[in-house]
């Protein structure tokens, strides 16, 4: 299960942008029902980042799909958490096509190409204990509060 | 993987995966995509990211092919989002095929997060070439 929250903003900020996007998708004939040949560009920085607050963490999910965990490189440094690497670009060779085979493209939208993001970590996060994973083509950064900043609850002794 | 035949089962999937959000606010996220031709068929690649195998749903209809997977990230958790550029948890895209190419013998594979796909073309339509005896 998803966080519905996560990805669902609440607010009409965000609907009134969403409601331009969609207009503009319909003029622009891009996220209609079926796509021949035409290509969808996309538009956004590689990879799309989410980022949820517990009370024990921050996570961050970037969305990387293809691209070898050893060649992504996570780093924090003054605060700043950077995500970068490298995508290489598909081809479409490996697959069952006969090498000097000539080959067409009719959609080439997948991000390829070095990227680097950056996301400012909050005062109480603690990066020496930062855990990343990849799974499914999302990586999962985790960055674990200061035990000092954690919520706790203050137990009222009685005066008696 | 072996394509389904039909897609009442995605049709019937579909009100549960869009539950209690508008179709326009929250639309599902069009998943970009690659495709190449050469003489023996399509290979199409498209970016998945949170999509486990067994939850991947493609499907023929005709001439349609279209992929269909909920994107999820993990157990349920107590977190607060901060911010979202995904904003969807569905994928959704459809593609019209031509009448060349074979839409039974689809192969799949995903892997990273990345679909990719192979469509070959119908023998007929493979580009032959024609050797000129020499009498």
């Amino acid at each position: 299960m998803l966080f519905p929250s996560m990805l669902r903003t609440s607010g009409d900020w965000f609907a009134d942008f969403e409601q331009l996007y969609d207009r503009m998708d319909e003029l622009l004939g891009g996220r209609s029902g079926v796509s021949s040949i035409r290509a969808v560009g996309r538009a956004g920085a590689f990879p799309a980042l989410n980022v949820g607050n517990s009370p024990d963490a921050v996570e961050i999910y970037a969305f990387a799909p293809g691209i070898d965990p050893k060649s992504i490189d996570v780093s924090v440094e003054k605060g700043l958490l950077a995500i970068s690497g490298e995508r290489q670009a598909q081809d479409g060779k490996g697959a069952s096509a006969k090498s000097g085979d000539e080959r067409t493209a009719y959609a080439n939208e997948r991000f390829s190409g070095r990227f680097r993001r950056v996301v400012a970590l909050s005062e109480d996060a603690d990066p020496g204990r930062v855990e990343a994973t990849y799974r499914n083509g999302v990586l999962k950064i985790v960055v674990p509060k200061r035990e000092s900043s954690k919520p706790r609850q203050i137990q009222i002794s009685s005066g008696s | 993987m072996q394509p389904q035949s039909n897609s009442t089962a995605m049709q019937t999937q579909q009100p549960q995966n869009v539950q209690n959000a508008n179709p326009r606010t929250a639309p599902a996220l069009l998943p970009p995509v690659d495709i190449f031709e050469d003489s023996g068929g399509i290979t199409l690649c498209a970016d998945l990211p949170g999509v486990a195998r067994e939850d991947l749903a493609i499907g023929v209809d005709g001439r349609n092919l279209t992929i269909e997977a909920p994107l999820k990230l993990g157990e349920a958790n107590s977190l607060t989002p901060v911010y979202a550029e995904v904003r969807a948890n569905h994928f959704r895209r459809s593609f019209e095929l031509s009448g060349d190419l074979d839409t039974g013998k689809i192969d799949a594979g995903l892997r990273d997060g990345v679909l990719t796909l192979r469509i070959p073309k119908l023998e007929q339509a493979k580009p032959r070439r024609i050797d000129v005896r020499v009498e």
